[in-house]
This record gives structure tokens, C-alpha cells and sequence, in this order.
């Protein structure tokens, strides 16, 4: 096996360790619920994933990876099967903890476009739509954004507000209503970014090794802010690196 | 959003004028589709690939109708099939596609962005609670989603301030379909419904809309579902049509029977990629137009290709733990029953509802 991480490895391994033991997660499918097992198979034994399709605490088959949130795979094994809307109604309870969602189009401010590029009702081009992605954003206690780091997706201002990140910085999500939760977080195949908290606007705060700020930049669509001292990520050890890869011996997300 | 969508003492009177029967509701899925009239609000039970009542969307296909508005969380296959045949003006969806291995799907972006359809689009919860909101008689609920997001800047969604604390709510309008088309694990012939896995939204849905159609996996007798009565989630008096369909939200999944078949996806991603919306006219001609019936549609696929996504599934779920533990898998009389699991006890057939 080689211990050479690649950039969908490093970035499954360095969001895992985002989540904390004891804790839950609400998962999209795809490299979020890889590193939420990753981290149940490592330093949180006590998280429980809870999936918008209705799915609390399942495991994942080897080989058997989940496609969508609403399927057998993704609920095998779980410990309760529930409806769509009574789990999203657990996140605005106040019952997930962490949300887990992947980024098509992200601003300096964390929000997120998965509608439209142009115009709404005559898009140049028409996204998927939100999925669950805005209740995540709006419900959980905070929230985390895994992504490769690309310049066409890091932009200076979203086309389409999908998923309320901070809006337009200090005091947005107050002002319009959103009274708990925020992007706390980005996890990048670059290293991974914090929001400033006056301004909310992102801010570096560890690079994985060998990254410079010349790379963010050139990676990055607005100018990310920098803090004093910014960390070098760990990288992805052997173990973590092992476990990841039973979970998707295919390499069907791991690429 | 039509207003008349969120009338609801309109919606109240039209139960009230309804007859609640706990009679028999069994019929053929053509006299089922035939009740979906040009226009109205379709509302499709199970989500994206899980339970698509597929049967009855074939059905409904073939009846020709026009002018729909196509309501499900995740739209996936039956919004491109209708899209495909110029069925559906509007869809009210948060998500529209197959999977994330699929794409972005093409046949949408193709009717929307050519303004052929118009995409309405509502975050996943709040879709929920529109059907939720119905459920429960009421006009709209409140909530602390979509708040902030440009899905309210372009959509129709108000806000309303909480009276008690002063707060600024999501006020969810309430979304009563015309006609809730659902497929379940089990029913009887009088309409009571049993669902197996995730519920979905389905007992929202048949609550909310004013005509219920259901396709079952399985008919069981009264005296099955009289025995398990906290099983059944959508009461008979609700229900207007019931039409025994074994496989009939293939080729997406039925938790623990069957899985999707996901090469049937990527072979009809490649034709749409070879060929645009013919490809979906093709498939509907082979499959939908073609075969005189749904059992007639499934021989399509052959015996062996049932029987390996039955197998699919057991691996997931035991075989032993579906239709409740009190029936077999459903067994097409065309084709024959889907293999059990290897080793998995067969439950006795006296109450599987087919001879």
C-alpha cells in the first residue's frame, strides 16, 4: 500500500479530523460520509451520521459505497429509519451538531450556489438545485464545506445564494432571520479555512505541507485573508489511509 | 406557486365532499391514471431513485396527458420522462437528477433553460413541510430554513413574525396536490397501505392530496393487516385506487426487495449523451408505449436481471426482515420470484396475495 496521500485522500482524511467524538453529523454522500465513517473508525467511535434520507447511525459495506442519501446502501445496518422531513426537523431542533456538505460555487463568505448560473427563470445554466444543502447550512450548529480547491469554484460573489453561508458578512444571518449555526469551516485539497469572526470573511488557517499562500491565491477567486502563524495540516497517516481505502476499494470517490 | 395550492378550506371542503370509504378500492392501473386529469399538481411518493411508483408513471405516460405540474423532492427519471413527451409545464423539486455519477441532468437543463418548463425551486425541508403543512389542514407552517438564501429573493415564500417572541420565521405555504400518486410494500384491497424501511414522505403526501393512488408490491388480506395494524401508515378511507404492481418502482429500488439497477442508469445516461431527449423517447417507446402492460414492460428486462437486484438488496437487507417478516419477496407471475438470500429461511407464502 502506498503511504502517498492523493488530494481526494488528504481531503477525506483532514475533514474526518474536523469531527469531534460524541458528537453527530449530518452527511451528504460522497467524500463527507467517507470522512465521517473514516473518523467513526478512528478518534470519534461515539458519532453518530444521521443522512437527509431519513437514515440515523448506519455504517457503510465495503464496496457497497452509497450513490444517493436515499437508498439500502446508505442505510445499511442503521439504528433507525425515519422520515425525510422528521430529520431535517432534528437539525432545527438542535440535535446535529455538524453539517457536512460538499461545494459547487463558494464566496468569501462561505455561500454556497448548486441553482443557477444567469438568469433564475432563464438560467444560462441550470443546476441541480439545493437538495437538503440550504436546510443543512441553515439548521445545523455549524457547518463544514468539503471541496477540491479550484479557482472557477472559489468566487468573489456567488451567482446564486443556495445556501446561506454568512450572507453578506457581520450580522447577515442575524438580519435575515437565520438565528443559529454558520460555515465554520472549509476543507480544501489545499488546507483548511476559518471565517474571520468580525468579518466573516474566509481566512486561512492550516495549509497542508508543501502549500504556499502564492498557490491559495492562485487557486482563489478573492483574496482569502491570512492569519499570523498558519498551520501545517498533519498529513494523512498510515492508518487513516488503510481504513479509508476498505471503505471505497473501488475508488469510486477516492478517484 | 398557485394559491389554490395553499386554499386550504377549499382543500378541507373537497375531503369532506369526498366519500371516505373502507370499501374496495382495487382496479387496474389504467382505470387509476385515467383519474389524473390535464393540469393538475401531481405529487409522487418515495424520493429520487426509492419507490417511485413507476407503474403508475407509465401509466399516466400512456394516458397523454398535458399541462402537469410534477411535485417530488428529488425528481429523477419520471420528471425526464415527462419533460421528454411535452406531459409537465412546472416542476416544484429541490434537486432534479439521477445521482451524482450521472451528472447534472441534461434533459432538464435542456426544458428550463429553453423555457420550456419552469423549475420551482424549494429547499428539501421546506417541500417537506409543504406537504407536512397539508397533512395537517393548516395553510403553512413556520420554520428557520431558506431564510437568507436567494431561494426566497425569486420564490413566492413569505416570512411571518412569531407573535410570541418576535422573531422572523420561514412561513412554508402549505402544498395540497390534486393527486398523490404513491407505491408501497403491502396493501389491502381496501387501501390500507404498510411500508417497509424509510418511510419517505408518502404518509404526508396521501394525507395532503386530494386523490390517492397506490401501486403495492404485494395485495395482503384484511386478516394480515388487521394482525399488524401499527404497520399501516396510510389509513383505506384515504385512498381512492389501489393496483397490485410487484416490481413496480423497478428499475429504481423497493428498500429490501429490490435494489436500482445502476447500469440501467448509465445505459441510458449514454444514450441521452449519444442522442439528447431521443433517447428518453426511445426507452419510453420500448418500454412505457411498447409492452400492453406493466408485467408485459418488465419481461423487458428479463428474469435474470430481477433476480440479481433481489439478490443486491438481500445483501443489504435481510431477507428474513422485509414485508414485515409475513411475506415473500413479490413474485411476478410473468417471470417467476426473485431469489431468496443464500441461507435466509423463506417465510411461509400463505399471505402473499398471489395464487
Amino acid at each position: 500500500m502506498t503511504t502517498i496521500a492523493s488530494p481526494t485522500e488528504w481531503l477525506a482524511v483532514v475533514a474526518s479530523r474536523q469531527l469531534r467524538d460524541h458528537t453527530t453529523v449530518f452527511a451528504g454522500v460522497g467524500v463527507p460520509l467517507l470522512a465521517a465513517a473514516l473518523a467513526q473508525a478512528t478518534h470519534a467511535p461515539n458519532l453518530t451520521i444521521v443522512v437527509e434520507g431519513g437514515i440515523v447511525g448506519p455504517r457503510i459495506k465495503p464496496g457497497r459505497l452509497p450513490i444517493s442519501t436515499n437508498e439500502m446502501r446508505t442505510a445499511y445496518r442503521a439504528t433507525m429509519l425515519t422520515g425525510i422531513t422528521d430529520t431535517f426537523l432534528l437539525a432545527q431542533r438542535g440535535a446535529l451538531d455538524v453539517g457536512f456538505i460538499g461545494g459547487a460555487q463558494i464566496d468569501p463568505y462561505g455561500n454556497v450556489n448548486t441553482t443557477v448560473i444567469g438568469d433564475y427563470a432563464r438560467p444560462k445554466v441550470r443546476l441541480p438545485g439545493t437538495g437538503g444543502a440550504n436546510d443543512i447550512a441553515s439548521l445545523c450548529r455549524q457547518v463544514i464545506i468539503v471541496t477540491a480547491h479550484e479557482r472557477r469554484r472559489f468566487v468573489p460573489r456567488v451567482a446564486f445564494v443556495t445556501s446561506p453561508g454568512w450572507l453578506d458578512g457581520a450580522g447577515g444571518r442575524e438580519r435575515a432571520g437565520l438565528r443559529f449555526g454558520g460555515v465554520s469551516g472549509v476543507v480544501t485539497t489545499l488546507g483548511v479555512f476559518g471565517f474571520d469572526p468580525t468579518t466573516r470573511r474566509m481566512r486561512v488557517d492550516a495549509l497542508h505541507p508543501g502549500v504556499t499562500m502564492d498557490d491559495v491565491r492562485a487557486n482563489t477567486g478573492f483574496e482569502v485573508l491570512s492569519a499570523d502563524g498558519i498551520d501545517t495540516t498533519a498529513p494523512p497517516a498510515a492508518d487513516e489511509l488503510e481504513l479509508l481505502r476498505a471503505l471505497d476499494p473501488e475508488r469510486r470517490f477516492l478517484g | 406557486m398557485k394559491p389554490s395550492e395553499y386554499d386550504f378550506v377549499a382543500a378541507r371542503r373537497r375531503l369532506e365532499a369526498k366519500e371516505k370509504s373502507a370499501g374496495e378500492k382495487l382496479t387496474s392501473l389504467e382505470d387509476a391514471a385515467a383519474r389524473v386529469t390535464n393540469g393538475d399538481v401531481v405529487a409522487v411518493g418515495g424520493i429520487l431513485f426509492s419507490r417511485t411508483p413507476m407503474a403508475l408513471v407509465h401509466a399516466i405516460l400512456r394516458e397523454r396527458r398535458t399541462g402537469l405540474t410534477l411535485v417530488r423532492n428529488l425528481m429523477c427519471q419520471e420528471g425526464e420522462f415527462m419533460m421528454a413527451v411535452g406531459a409537465v409545464e412546472r416542476v416544484v423539486t429541490a434537486w432534479f437528477g439521477i445521482g451524482l455519477p450521472w451528472g447534472v441532468s441534461k434533459i432538464m437543463r435542456e426544458h428550463v433553460e429553453g423555457g420550456k418548463v419552469v423549475y420551482e425551486e424549494w429547499s428539501h425541508l421546506a417541500l417537506g413541510l409543504r406537504f407536512r403543512a397539508a397533512a395537517m389542514g393548516v395553510p403553512f407552517l413556520p420554520a428557520l430554513t431558506m431564510l437568507g438564501s436567494d431561494l426566497v429573493a425569486i420564490g413566492p415564500m413569505k416570512t411571518v413574525i412569531d407573535p410570541y417572541t418576535g422573531t422572523t420565521l420561514a412561513a412554508i405555504p402549505a402544498l395540497y396536490p390534486d393527486v398523490a400518486i404513491l407505491h408501497v410494500h403491502r396493501a389491502d384491497r381496501f387501501g390500507n397501505c404498510q411500508i417497509d424501511g424509510y418511510p419517505h414522505m408518502d404518509a404526508d403526501i396521501a394525507r395532503a392530496a386530494s386523490t390517492v393512488l397506490v401501486t403495492a408490491e404485494a395485495l395482503i388480506p384484511d386478516e394480515e393487516v388487521r394482525r399488524h395494524p401499527d404497520r399501516t401508515v396510510i389509513p383505506g378511507f384515504l385512498v381512492d385506487a389501489v393496483v397490485p404492481a410487484p416490481w413496480g418502482a423497478f428499475p429504481h429500488e423497493c428498500y429490501g426487495l429490490y435494489e436500482a439497477d445502476f447500469e440501467h442508469f448509465d445505459e441510458y445516461a449514454a444514450a441521452i449523451d449519444a442522442r439528447g431527449t431521443a433517447g428518453v423517447t426511445e426507452f419510453l417507446d420500448r418500454h412505457v408505449y411498447g409492452p400492453a402492460s406493466w408485467l408485459e414492460s418488465l419481461e423487458l428486462w428479463g428474469a435474470e436481471r430481477l433476480a440479481r437486484q433481489a439478490r443486491r438488496a438481500h445483501e443489504l437487507v435481510p431477507a428474513t426482515d422485509i414485508m414485515g417478516g409475513l411475506s415473500t419477496p413479490p413474485k411476478p407471475p410473468a417471470l417467476g420470484a426473485p431469489r431468496q438470500s443464500r441461507g435466509a429461511p423463506r417465510p411461509p407464502d400463505a399471505f402473499t396475495g398471489y395464487a
